[in-house]
């Protein structure tokens, strides 16, 4: 019943929180965006507004959070009271505290990892369906060996191999990821390619670059945009599974999945407190979606659909 | 005329369309009626709203659209009030449709037959008895071999028996009206006269009603018994064939069949050194060649068009010129200088002297670029223009394109209509500088005032410049008005070339003249002559 009684109010307050912020951004942005904004449904306002949130609690995570990461400030499973809004955790740190600078680790490595992914994959994908032939044959023969590998246990290895820091979590997880989006890009690309478009700036003597960034890329960007709300939640569960056996972000560091491990007992004592981390998880993939669709519904054009 | 109550009448019908935040009419106030045996053609340029009202004749409006106003009585049957299902008993097995591209209509994954048959096997009728009633359309439609056409896929076909399978696909359940709309555009004119007597005897046979949608007047006089002339979704003016070609009434149908007029100023035969010289040039694909030995001259300031149907390698002799398909044999001279047999090896220089209009504006143009950068990218490349000159020369460039510099620089292509896609692909040309441009059928995919439009524009321009044309088409009438010099083209080998005089006068070669007759005249006896006068290949 509780749970109903939240989820009502929580979507009765977003509402006119979303609509008065693109109203806001409506008003306070340059003119060419101000149309975008003003038009764009209130799911992306409210998918920006909590992006444009969780971006601003990871800059000033130092700020915000009332005690410091990882210092033991209390005792073990402390209740939530004034000084420790959301409890301690298992050790005694505070809980809200550590899901403030969660944020910061979490966020900023799930973004960065996709980013590279899609960067890698992306570029490597429409230069291999751009080339054709044997470089084409080599790199698509290639990324289909690593796919066969189960992406976990792929990732295991290298990390074992490479040893567990944050850059190489991240260059890990973005070579997994950056070969699912070789394949997307690669498969849209081909399509592309096959233009009369491509052809004649191909025959105008264009180099790669030019023909990859304004022929190609363009044109093959909807499905791609598409595929990063998906790519990035999924960069947040490997993140999450990898903590979970020790092999991704280290403690003392704060991390949302091991935060939901560390402190899943209390739920069996009817505390939602471990939830809240895994709930924030799910916030910001709802956000991210809701933007990723605004996003498609204007790059492919649905819109003008007579 | 003795005649029972009309099949379809439609009253005061209007169809809207969503645009941006209201609706815009498509179709007003149109009315129409329809008696069984008889066959109403529907002329008008694009957007007049001729396909619109051919799917409100079922009842149906596209996606974005609705019918807003009016009535529509098939047979007694209001399909403004008939339920769903009520209208989709009717689709298919009372009123069936016709769709332009054929190639494009069919499921490529599955047979013609299966295709056939999937609405009266849905309806309940035996499986092997509509196998017999197909092969016996088929046989009828003058398909080659009908026993076995059937259970092959739609690409193993040809787009014309394609296009022939679709009507005997429609007729499946023995409709009562059938729309066409605008069934042989995309067919050469040798193949389109076996599909209109096909389509026209089995209209007779059946005792079918039918509406024709085309923007070819040529071909509407040989189907049609009466024409209806749209423009901008309101009735023009409506007629007898006959009447309607001897006398019509209004000044827009007067145009409409004026519009082939235009005739370009005879030159003198050119002479000295030819600007492109395709040299004994045999080409192909894998192990098959498409061209054998092929030689032909390209002079400054004159156009050679290249004629043929599909297939005969017409185009695969533009990609052998351009450098995109190098040669097994022969070679390609610019002014007397043999070019690099793959473009990858030319120079920038060499590139920039010979620049390609596209068939299709829509997959020729970039959607996501705006036309500033689409126009400018040739004359920031070749001539090194960049910031204010840049912007003047684009501008420059929509002028001599007719299109409004200020309105245009900074739309996307797809804020443009067809006719205005294919300005840009010839603005884009021109930006170069270029010395020949290729046009590969830059007029096929529009309809006849637009075309004529263009043909003016790229005339205008070659008389300014001095620019050489190798004009690609299958279509006659084109040819007839803009060449200097026509090369016939058959199965990848030159049949007949020479100046445009010498070519349409007789004597002509065996396949010259086929391709010749071929095209319809204005002359609603003029598919009837052309039958009896020969028996035609493939049937």
């Amino acid at each position: 019943m509780g749970v109903v009684v939240f989820l009502i109010a929580f979507v009765a307050v977003s509402i006119p929180l979303s609509w008065a912020f693109r109203a806001a951004l409506a008003r306070l942005l340059p003119r060419d965006m101000a149309y975008a904004a003003g038009t764009m449904p209130l799911t992306a306002a409210f998918g920006l507004m909590v992006v444009g949130l969780y971006v601003f609690v990871a800059l000033f995570a130092p700020l915000l959070a009332p005690f410091p990461e990882r210092a033991v400030v209390g005792s073990q499973f402390q209740p939530w009271d004034s000084t420790h809004w959301l409890g301690t955790d298992r050790l005694g740190r505070d809980m809200l505290s550590r899901l403030i600078y969660g944020a910061r680790n979490t966020v900023g490595i799930a973004f960065a990892t996709t980013a590279l992914a899609f960067l890698v994959g992306s570029l490597l994908g429409i230069w291999a369906a751009l080339r054709g032939g044997w470089l084409d044959q080599g790199l698509s023969r290639f990324v289909d060996a690593l796919m066969a590998i189960p992406s976990l246990i792929f990732s295991l290895l290298l990390l074992t191999i490479f040893g567990t820091s944050v850059l190489t979590l991240i260059l890990v997880i973005a070579a997994v990821d950056a070969t699912r989006v070789y394949r997307i890009a690669r498969s849209v690309a081909q399509g592309v390619v096959v233009m009369d478009y491509v052809e004649a700036a191909r025959l105008r003597g264009e180099g790669t670059w030019y023909l990859i960034r304004r022929e190609i890329l363009p044109n093959a960007l909807a499905p791609l945009v598409a595929e990063f709300g998906l790519r990035f939640c999924f960069v947040f569960l490997t993140i999450s599974s990898l903590s979970f056996l020790g092999l991704g972000i280290q403690p003392p560091t704060a991390d949302w999945g091991s935060m939901v491990r560390d402190n899943a007992t209390l739920i069996t004592f009817g505390d939602v407190t471990p939830l809240l981390p895994a709930g924030a998880i799910a916030l910001l993939t709802v956000a991210v979606n809701f933007i990723v669709d605004w996003q498609l519904y204007r790059a492919s054009g649905l819109k003008e659909r007579i | 005329m003795t005649r029972g109550a009309p099949l379809l009448t439609i009253r005061d019908l209007t169809v809207e369309g969503h645009a941006g935040e209201d609706w815009q009419p498509i179709i007003e106030n149109m009315n129409l009626t329809l008696h069984r045996g008889e066959v109403l053609g529907l002329i008008g340029e694009s957007g007049a709203g001729k396909s619109t009202l051919g799917l409100a004749a079922m009842g149906f409006a596209r996606d974005g659209c609705r019918i807003s106003g009016g009535e529509i009585l098939f047979d007694g049957i209001d399909l403004r009030k008939a339920s769903e299902r009520v209208k989709r008993g009717l689709r298919g097995q009372r009123i069936a449709y016709v769709a332009q591209s054929a190639a494009a209509s069919f499921n490529p994954a599955h047979k013609l037959i299966d295709q056939y048959g999937e609405v009266p096997v849905l309806k309940g009728q035996p499986r092997r008895k509509v196998a017999a009633e197909a092969v016996a359309l088929y046989r009828k439609m003058q398909l080659p071999a009908p026993e076995e056409i059937g259970f092959r896929y739609p690409h193993q076909v040809s787009g014309g028996q394609l296009q022939r399978a679709m009507t005997a696909m429609a007729m499946a359940c023995r409709p009562d009206l059938i729309i066409f709309d605008e069934p042989t555009t995309a067919l050469d004119v040798t193949t389109q006269i076996e599909v209109l007597s096909a389509i026209r005897d089995i209209v007779r046979d059946h005792d079918t009603a039918a509406i024709y949608i085309t923007h070819d007047l040529a071909v509407v006089a040989q189907m049609a018994d009466r024409i209806k002339i749209l423009l901008r979704g309101r009735e023009v003016e409506e007629a007898d064939t006959r009447t309607m070609l001897a006398s019509p009434k209004e000044d827009y149908t007067r145009s409409l069949w004026a519009v082939r007029s235009f005739q370009r100023e005879v030159q003198p035969p050119a002479t000295g050194q030819p600007l492109v010289s395709v040299q004994g040039v045999t080409a192909g694909y894998g192990k098959v060649d498409i061209l054998h030995d092929i030689s032909f001259d390209i002079h400054a300031g004159r156009t050679v068009a290249v004629v043929g149907e599909s297939g005969s390698g017409k185009s695969t002799a533009a990609r052998v010129i351009t450098g995109l398909l190098p040669p097994r044999a022969g070679q390609v001279l610019f002014e007397g200088v043999p070019l690099p047999p793959d473009y990858r090896s030319r120079s920038r220089a060499q590139l920039r002297q010979c620049q390609m209009i596209y068939q299709m504006a829509d997959t020729a143009l970039n959607p996501k670029l705006r036309l500033r950068e689409l126009i400018g990218r040739p004359a920031q490349m070749y001539l090194g223009l960049s910031g204010r000159a840049l912007d003047s020369r684009v501008r420059e460039l929509l002028d001599l394109i007719e299109l409004e510099p200020d309105k245009f620089i900074d739309r996307l292509p797809g804020e443009l209509s067809g006719g205005q896609k294919q300005r840009i692909g010839i603005a884009r040309a021109l930006a170069a500088e270029p010395r020949l441009i290729i046009c590969d059928e830059v007029t096929s995919a529009l309809d006849q005032i637009v075309q004529e439009g263009i043909l003016k524009l790229l005339d205008k321009l070659q008389r300014e410049f001095r620019l050489a044309y190798m004009f690609i088409t299958h279509d006659l009438a084109t040819v007839r008005a803009i060449a200097d010099e026509v090369v016939i083209m058959q199965q990848g080998r030159i049949v007949e070339q020479g100046p445009k005089a010498d070519i349409f006068s007789p004597p002509h070669e065996p396949y010259s003249e086929l391709l010749l007759s071929s095209v319809p005249e204005m002359d609603p006896d003029w598919l009837n002559r052309l039958l009896k006068t020969r028996s035609l290949p493939g049937l």
